[in-house]
């Protein structure tokens, strides 16, 4: 890769990065969702939800909610790509002699550090939740936030690069993060959905991550726990960040 | 010696030619003014001379590069202040030309260095650790300027930079951007559709639906339409009419109080005027064809309902009308 291309990388994401610091109400409010999510729903439905299965409710979602919490951090970060578009600062940096390729790369690497900030706030609440996790444990499931965050920001930045301008935000919402979330097993296991649903499910890069931070969260195997070997979860998430980021790059490049 | 070449160049979208076949050299050094109504393909053909659109037909070449197959090296030698404030506001000054000097690759050891000079040459190095936000019109703009000459660019573009300012701020950027050939060493290419502000340029080029009409210096431009204009006020208008009409075979008008006549040479035809009305001449004026008049004779239309002739109330406010919007 050539200096430049690390220069335009690095700083965009420190551009992003210090925004990031800038706004505190957007840390605040993206990180109250999950926790609503954890504790309002999750502490409802651990009453619901038959105790028989081997873990409260509450525990079971847990890996799921990092998983919400990466998505949206994610989805919202690289989505700014539309708010530069909008307000003229994309025309910057397309000016600029770097690669398209490193602006992709910087965008999907600042949702990366943002999200996984964000996911490593949720998961140090895990004494809360009454887990006991091992340093080694933190650092793995650290690990997959890392690639899953980078993932997810490459298929925002590819959501983005279609449009032009906020209108289209709440379609965005709607029918991409919303299903994204409930048909990944962050709130039921993949295994117990119906068959079409089951199969949207398996398209689903997040299903995978989230399923990779169930790995991580449970070691023992349960009827609540993962669904897919390791290997796969890691490779699905690396197949589809880059083809993302491929495809992302390439519409960037292309001039009108 | 041209640093910028457009041969032929075409830009359609769907049926709309936007650029239709245009031609035009600049040459290094200059200030090279584009001129004409809004819709008139200004925007597109710096859109594809800064490597953001690809023509239809047609090359464009800068510094000797193809906008197109050659676009990495061109983007190395431009700099460019867009129609559209392209700041994050975000961010405070000094930051946003952090930013630029990572994406030109500017070597560490001169980064801040350059950066403070340029924030001098605007004016803004008091301001440095300000967020953008906070930022009046004019200030945005000059901070663009500095922000797109601390790569030392070859050739500089300017879309409209004054587009939105208040008279005062587009007077002070205007002599600014006069003196850049000579400090920064770069060319300016520049378009807008004040026509006052394209009397700075080395040459112009008027473009109206996509084609070029006509292109010179201002100077030679305004000489195409003819020449000068005198307004005299006297104490009697009718008789002081016949009395050129007569004694020196000039064509002359009475307009809203005044004589009013068109000559060649009307700095060297006024010695003569007042020698012959002698004592009823009470003022004279010498009125020189501006930009306006070159644009109005060449497309039948004034570039702006309120460029030079302007003044009644109307026109007055529009304008600050227009002027709170394009802030708003």
């Amino acid at each position: 890769m050539l200096r430049s291309d690390l220069n335009a990388i690095y700083v965009v994401v420190a551009r992003e990065f210090i925004k990031f610091v800038r706004e505190r109400g957007r840390l605040i409010s993206t990180l109250a969702r999950p926790l609503i999510w954890l504790f309002l729903v999750g502490g409802g439905m651990s009453r619901m939800v038959s105790p028989d299965m081997g873990m409260p409710y509450m525990q079971f979602i847990f890996p799921g909610i990092i998983g919400m919490t990466i998505l949206f951090s994610s989805i919202f970060s690289s989505i700014s790509i539309i708010w530069d578009k909008e307000f003229g600062f994309m025309k910057e940096m397309l000016v600029a002699p770097v690669s398209r390729f490193s602006i992709v790369v910087g965008k999907a690497l600042s949702g990366t550090v943002v999200s996984t900030l964000q996911a490593l706030i949720i998961l140090l609440l895990f004494p809360v939740i009454g887990f006991k996790l091992g340093i080694v444990q933190i650092l793995l499931i650290l690990g997959i936030s890392i690639l899953l965050s980078f993932c997810i920001s490459s298929l925002g930045i590819l959501i983005a690069s279609f449009y032009e301008n906020f209108e289209s935000f709440s379609v965005i919402m709607n029918f991409i993060v919303m299903p994204m979330f409930f048909l990944s097993g962050a709130m039921y296991p993949v295994k117990l959905l119906p068959p079409l649903l089951g199969l949207f499910t398996r398209i689903n890069p997040l299903t995978y991550g989230i399923d990779a931070l169930k790995y991580m969260v449970f070691p023992e195997k349960k009827l609540l726990t993962h669904d897919f070997p390791l290997g796969l979860d890691i490779a699905v998430i690396a197949v589809a960040s880059v083809v993302f980021v491929v495809i992302a790059g390439n519409v960037f490049e292309k001039r009108k | 010696m041209s640093i910028i070449t457009v041969e032929n160049l075409s830009k359609r979208f769907g049926d709309l030619a936007a650029v239709d076949g245009i031609s035009f050299e600049v040459e290094k050094g200059t200030i090279f003014g584009f001129l004409g109504p809004n819709g008139a393909g200004k925007t597109t053909t710096i859109n594809i001379l800064c490597t953001l659109l690809s023509p239809t037909s047609g090359t464009a070449r800068i510094n000797g590069h193809d906008c197109m197959k050659g676009s990495a090296e061109v983007r190395k030698v431009i700099g460019i202040v867009f129609q559209d404030n392209t700041l994050d506001k975000e961010l405070t000054a000094y930051e946003n030309l952090l930013f630029h000097s990572y994406l030109y690759q500017i070597p560490k050891k001169v980064r801040k260095v350059r950066i403070e000079e340029a924030l001098n040459f605007v004016g803004l190095f008091e301001r440095r650790n300000e967020q953008v936000k906070k930022f009046s019109g004019g200030m945005k703009r000059r901070l663009e300027v500095a922000r797109s000459i601390i790569h030392q660019p070859k050739v500089l573009f300017l879309d409209e930079p004054t587009l939105g300012l208040d008279p005062q701020s587009r007077t002070n950027l205007w002599e600014f951007i006069a003196t850049l050939p000579e400090q920064q060493d770069v060319t300016v290419f520049m378009t807008t559709h004040y026509m006052e502000e394209a009397e700075i340029c080395n040459k112009i080029a008027v473009i109206d639906k996509g084609k070029i009409i006509a292109s010179g210096s201002p100077e030679d431009l305004k000489k195409s339409i003819g020449g000068d204009v005198i307004y005299l006020k006297t104490r009697n208008n009718t008789q002081a009419v016949q009395e050129i009409k007569d004694k020196l075979r000039i064509d002359a008008e009475e307009r809203d109080g005044e004589v009013f006549l068109s000559v060649a040479k009307g700095d060297a035809c006024i010695p003569t005027l007042i020698t012959t009305l002698a004592d009823m001449v009470i003022s004279v004026r010498l009125q020189r064809p501006t930009l306006n008049d070159v644009f109005l004779k060449l497309t039948g239309k004034a570039i702006r309902p309120e460029s030079v002739t302007g003044g009644d109330e109307l026109k007055a406010a529009i304008r600050s009308y227009r002027r709170k919007f394009d802030k708003g």
